[in-house]
């Protein structure tokens, strides 16, 4: 694949991407012997799924997650982020910088509604 | 020889029957109806990423009730005639639910609101009734003994926004939709007084319509072509709390609207809501997510649903609604720009009449009959007060 296929310039400093005309299709999709292992284990996605994703049009990290729930599990894709993104650019045919950086979310770590609710009191120093 | 101006390069970069700006679910859901007319379409979107505004940041709400009179026929269609069947029609399971739409109140107030909506709806024909406390906690064990009542809407029900976007996406693309993402649009361009090119900073793309379904810059891009459609951008927050064990398949929302939500088929609950600090949290721009409103927004929550207090938070986000001056979208051909047609101003519920707005605005633009009156959506509609 040719780098035209998307020359999106990803990472924070990147304040507008290149166009990437979508038509442009990353060849077939050819099953491979590991297709079958677990990616992110949060949300049981494999290898294959992900690579299937790309062949659907899903071609940055954002759209892989929110079409197959990749890196959406409680560890919030802290353990497969960089494989996914390496599965991606292998199959797009590009260096892994030219996608995206995936967005990271508040809380860092999971935190029950009863605590993350309690903010109001706990800035207002009333005790509990 | 290309010639960079003020207003991109004056290159043709692509023709296609029809031009479509935004890539979010009306543009995706637009392109993918005039693809199935046989039109060949290029969508145009400023994000890396499709459907990155509204369309991926709302409650997924498929809703009914609670709609401006004028917006309810789209609603009921799109409830009987498209959301049935759209999984299968895409080729993608959007995890549609249609198991009702519960309202909930805890005061005298509250209830008044509610069966004054409750009446508009029956009053257009949806099968809509109020439901005492006991009849609440029939229907759904989990609700606090705070509730007092809550209007009912059996036919509501709820979708994933993201798998739904993308999947109108997906099968446009594979019906031959050419979509470029990461592209600066600047304008609308017109020759001999139709609307037929848009400019970008990479080139023009040109076609024998133009349609702009691009949320809060439609307003920019209209302006282009001496079109204004009163609108504002707003705020809003939501989060997505771990995967909890089946719970309550209704949409959940409250007189008070101080939150919304349900729980989606991955078993997580997304829940939007508001602190009322968004006019201030929004000044700078960009889809800022503010320390205090989450906990807003658990707060209102488990008043309402206590048991939902161990529910860990994995996620908050934040997202814009192109609120309009008057409550419900633009949908319209321009008379003054022939060739142009507007999809915009969805005020934040765009998404449940998305199906049945994509196949109008392709209806619109092809000139044709549309499938429902879309008179009221007119963008010449706004008038001043005095």
């Amino acid at each position: 694949m040719s780098d035209d296929l998307i020359r999106t310039a990803g990472g924070m400093g990147q304040q507008t991407p290149s166009p990437s005309d979508r038509s442009k299709k990353p060849g077939e999709f050819i099953p491979a012997p590991d297709d079958d292992v677990l990616v992110c284990r949060c949300e049981e996605v494999t290898k294959g799924d992900i690579r299937r994703a790309v062949h659907d049009g899903m071609y940055t990290m954002t759209e892989v997650r929110r079409y197959l729930r990749v890196g959406m599990g409680l560890c919030q894709g802290q353990s497969c982020t960089k494989l996914v993104k390496r599965i991606m650019a292998s199959e797009l045919g590009v260096p892994q910088a030219v996608l995206d950086a995936e967005t990271s979310r508040a809380p860092m770590r999971p935190v029950e509604m009863r605590v993350l609710g309690n903010e109001e009191d706990t800035r207002r120093g009333d005790a509990r | 020889m290309t010639e960079r101006t003020s207003e991109g390069i004056d290159t043709l970069a692509g023709m296609a029957d029809f031009v479509i700006v935004g890539a979010g679910v009306i543009g995706c859901a637009t392109a993918y109806n005039l693809a199935l007319r046989g039109h060949s379409v290029i969508v145009l979107e400023k994000d890396e990423s499709i459907g990155n505004g509204g369309s991926s940041r709302n409650g997924g709400g498929v809703r009914q009730s609670g709609r401006d009179a004028r917006e309810l026929p789209l609603a009921m269609y799109a409830v009987e005639n498209i959301w049935p069947g759209l999984s299968d029609e895409l080729g993608a399971d959007v995890e549609y639910v249609k198991r009702g739409n519960l309202r909930l109140g805890k005061t005298e107030h509250h209830l008044e609101i509610l069966q004054g909506l409750a009446r508009t709806g029956v009053e257009h024909g949806l099968d809509m009734r109020m439901l005492d406390a006991n009849e609440v906690r029939e229907m759904n064990p989990f609700l606090s003994d705070e509730v007092i009542g809550a209007s009912w809407c059996p036919t509501d029900g709820h979708a994933n926004p993201l798998r739904t976007t993308l999947a109108f996406y997906r099968r446009a693309r594979e019906l031959g939709v050419r979509f470029i993402s990461g592209v600066q649009v600047t304008g609308v361009r017109k020759l001999h007084g139709r609307a037929c090119q848009v400019a970008t900073t990479t080139g023009l793309y040109e076609g024998d319509g133009v349609i702009l379904a691009a949320g809060l810059g439609t307003r920019t891009l209209a302006a282009s072509v001496g079109i204004d459609v009163p609108m504002h951008g707003l705020l809003i927050e939501a989060l997505v709390t771990e995967m909890e064990p089946t719970m309550f398949p209704q949409m959940l929302g409250t007189a008070d609207a101080d939150f919304y939500g349900h729980q989606t088929a991955h078993g997580s609950f997304v829940f939007g809501g508001d602190s009322g600090l968004e006019e201030a949290n929004g000044y700078a721009g960009g889809v800022p997510t503010s320390s205090v409103t989450a906990p807003a927004i658990c707060r209102s929550i488990m008043k309402y649903v206590p048991r939902l207090a161990d529910a860990k938070i994995v996620r908050t986000w934040s997202g814009w609604e192109d609120e309009s001056a008057d409550g419900v979208p633009v949908i319209s051909s321009i008379d003054e720009v022939p060739g142009l047609t507007i999809a915009c101003a969805f005020t934040g519920h765009g998404f449940g009449i998305s199906p049945i707005v994509g196949r109008l605005v392709a209806e619109l633009a092809c000139g044709e009959e549309t499938t429902l009156d879309v008179s009221a959506f007119r963008y010449d509609r706004f008038h001043a007060w005095a």
